[in-house]
């Protein structure tokens, strides 16, 4: 474990339902400053609503979230805006501005938070296109992107004011493997040039375990493992060891809870 | 029993919290600091929002224009007073046809499309990544459609009457032949500038901000699914189109009604 003072976000004791349905129950992780920390679980257990929580876009139910020593849910909402230019999100979904080139939607960051005069924003945008390879489709409008190409540009916009911190949602999802080579050196080098704090969701464990500095194990509303990918290899829980190798059988769940499936099925009549 | 009132009092509350969540949403758009380069945003808002509505409005004008000179000198022509034209048109168009139809056609064109536009914005999470950006989505997205709505609509509302007191004048003067001389003088005589005209604007100022504060607010609102974008444009005209025929009455009700 780190030191806490060295912690960029520290969640302590924090709880989230949405609903009846409890997504985050009393969980507590440290993310280290300036380090990659991958944050891995099974689908739908709540990576993308911690990155949101994180963000301040969702409110804890109980319990705090301290982003640079900032309790992020205290916030006013113009504080929370000011805080937010400090990080980058990388969404699921890309969500580029549809009405803006590729171009405009990397500068507008910077049209919108900085007076740089436009031939030195041209500059930036250019050079970051080109870490990710787009320099090129500049002019393309966001629906005549692919989707793989779609998240790079997004990914170019979430970096061009060189945040403090990156999160980053699946960005190798979609990506062939050498766009995939190209990003994994692309986040290590923001983080080791820059010392940008990056919190990495991903499923690929084999890619977010060479990537990573730190890794955090979610299933089912807690943390199952926290460590270096070295100590998680070695630990021996079973949670962790089903995980990281995949296996169907285990203690977590693959299934989304549910009543058994033999009881469903015999239940008849038509009823969802 | 108990379930039906338990269901009903859910929906009262579920207004209520709608009116609360849509002045706080007004508030938040427009109080405080604009956002940088909102000038720019709100002329590109005013081209999408009004210049387009131009043609429906001035086509409709038009038309309903015609059709008053034609009724109305149908009406007026058995007491020998066709002469009369001008300022039946004219008072019609000024008082409550050019701000209640503008009103009516402008949520169908206008604010049908800021819905859907903004609850698209909104399903494909770009209103999120602005956030995440660090800018208010409220600020930038919303307010320039807001005011490009609120000074569109009392425009276009002029823009109709004109029209169709032209309609009304191609109608009564150059096709059933009224003297062009009594078409006017008596339109001059009968138009009272405060009375009539001012009254007429005021109407439509209440029509452009209430028709563009649902629209908006719906978009925003809406549920990020597509059937969530189409159930929130068929609400914005909708409610729309009743909040100004309600409003016109109590508005006509104040102005004319001597209360
Ligand atoms: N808007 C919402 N309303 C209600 N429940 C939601 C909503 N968004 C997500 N959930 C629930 O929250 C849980 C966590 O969702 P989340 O998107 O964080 O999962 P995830 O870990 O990112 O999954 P994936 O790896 O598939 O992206 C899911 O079980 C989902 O059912
Ligand atoms: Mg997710």
């Amino acid at each position: 474990m780190l030191e806490s003072s060295e912690n960029y976000i520290q969640i302590t004791g924090m709880t989230f339902a949405r609903g009846d349905r409890l997504i985050f129950d009393n969980v507590t992780i440290n993310i280290p400053k300036g380090k990659v920390t991958a944050i891995m679980g099974p689908s739908g257990t709540g990576k993308t609503t911690l990155l949101r929580l994180i963000g301040g876009q969702l409110k804890p139910d109980s319990g705090e979230i301290l982003v640079a020593g900032q309790n992020i849910a205290k916030l006013s909402r113009q504080e929370l805006f000011v805080a937010r230019e400090r990080m980058g999100m990388l969404f699921q979904s890309g969500a580029l501005f549809s009405d803006l080139s590729v171009y405009e939607n990397v500068a507008f960051p910077l049209r919108v938070h900085t007076s740089l005069p436009e031939d030195m924003i041209r500059d930036i945008v250019l050079m970051k296109l080109n870490a990710v390879g787009l320099r090129g489709a500049r002019h393309l409008m966001p629906s005549e992107l692919s989707g793989g190409m779609t998240r790079r540009v997004a990914l170019a916009r979430s970096i061009v004011l060189d945040p403090e911190l990156m999160m980053y949602d699946e960005p190798f999802a979609g990506q062939d493997p050498i766009a995939m080579g190209m990003l994994v050196k692309l986040i290590r080098s923001l983080n080791t040039s820059l010392g940008i704090t990056s919190v990495l969701v991903s499923h690929d464990v084999g890619e977010s375990m060479s990537i990573s500095d730190y890794v955090v194990l979610i299933a089912d509303g807690r943390v199952i493992g926290q460590g270096t990918p070295k100590a998680l290899l070695e630990q021996s829980s079973p949670l962790v060891t089903q995980f990281l190798n995949g296996l169907p059988d285990g203690p977590v769940p693959f299934h989304f809870p549910a009543e058994d499936l033999a009881s469903d099925m015999l239940q008849g009549g038509t009823r969802v | 029993m108990f379930d039906w009132i338990s269901q009903w009092g859910r929906s009262g509350l579920d207004a209520i919290s709608v009116i609360g969540r849509s002045g706080i949403f007004l508030f938040r758009s427009l109080l405080g600091r604009p956002a940088t380069g909102f000038f720019g945003l709100l002329i590109k808002q005013l081209y999408s929002v009004g210049v387009l509505s131009l043609l429906i409005i001035i086509v409709s004008g038009l038309f309903i224009g015609m059709v008053l000179g034609l009724q109305g000198y149908n009406i007026l022509v058995d007491y020998g007073s066709e002469q009369a034209i001008g300022q039946m048109v004219a008072l019609t168009l000024v008082r409550e046809l050019g701000p209640v139809v503008t009103a009516l056609l402008f949520a169908g064109r206008a604010g049908s499309a800021l819905t859907a536009e903004i609850g698209l914005m909104k399903a494909t999470e770009q209103l999120s990544s602005m956030e995440m950006i660090g800018v208010d989505p409220l600020r930038r997205v919303v307010a320039p459609r807001l005011v490009a709505g609120f000074i569109s609509m009392p425009l276009l509302a002029m823009i109709f009457s004109v029209v169709g007191v032209w309609g009304g004048l191609l109608v009564g003067v150059d096709w059933l032949g009224v003297y062009d001389g009594s078409f006017w003088a008596n339109m001059q005589q009968s138009v009272d500038f405060r009375e009539d005209v001012l009254n007429g604007i005021i109407k439509s100022c209440v029509f452009g901000f209430v028709c563009t504060w649902i629209a908006v607010f719906q978009g925003y609102d809406s549920a990020p699914t597509s059937e969530g974008i189409s159930i929130a444009t068929t609400k914005t005209v909708v409610y729309s189109s009743l909040a100004v025929l309600g409003l016109d009455f109590i508005l006509t009700a104040v102005m004319f009604g001597n209360l």
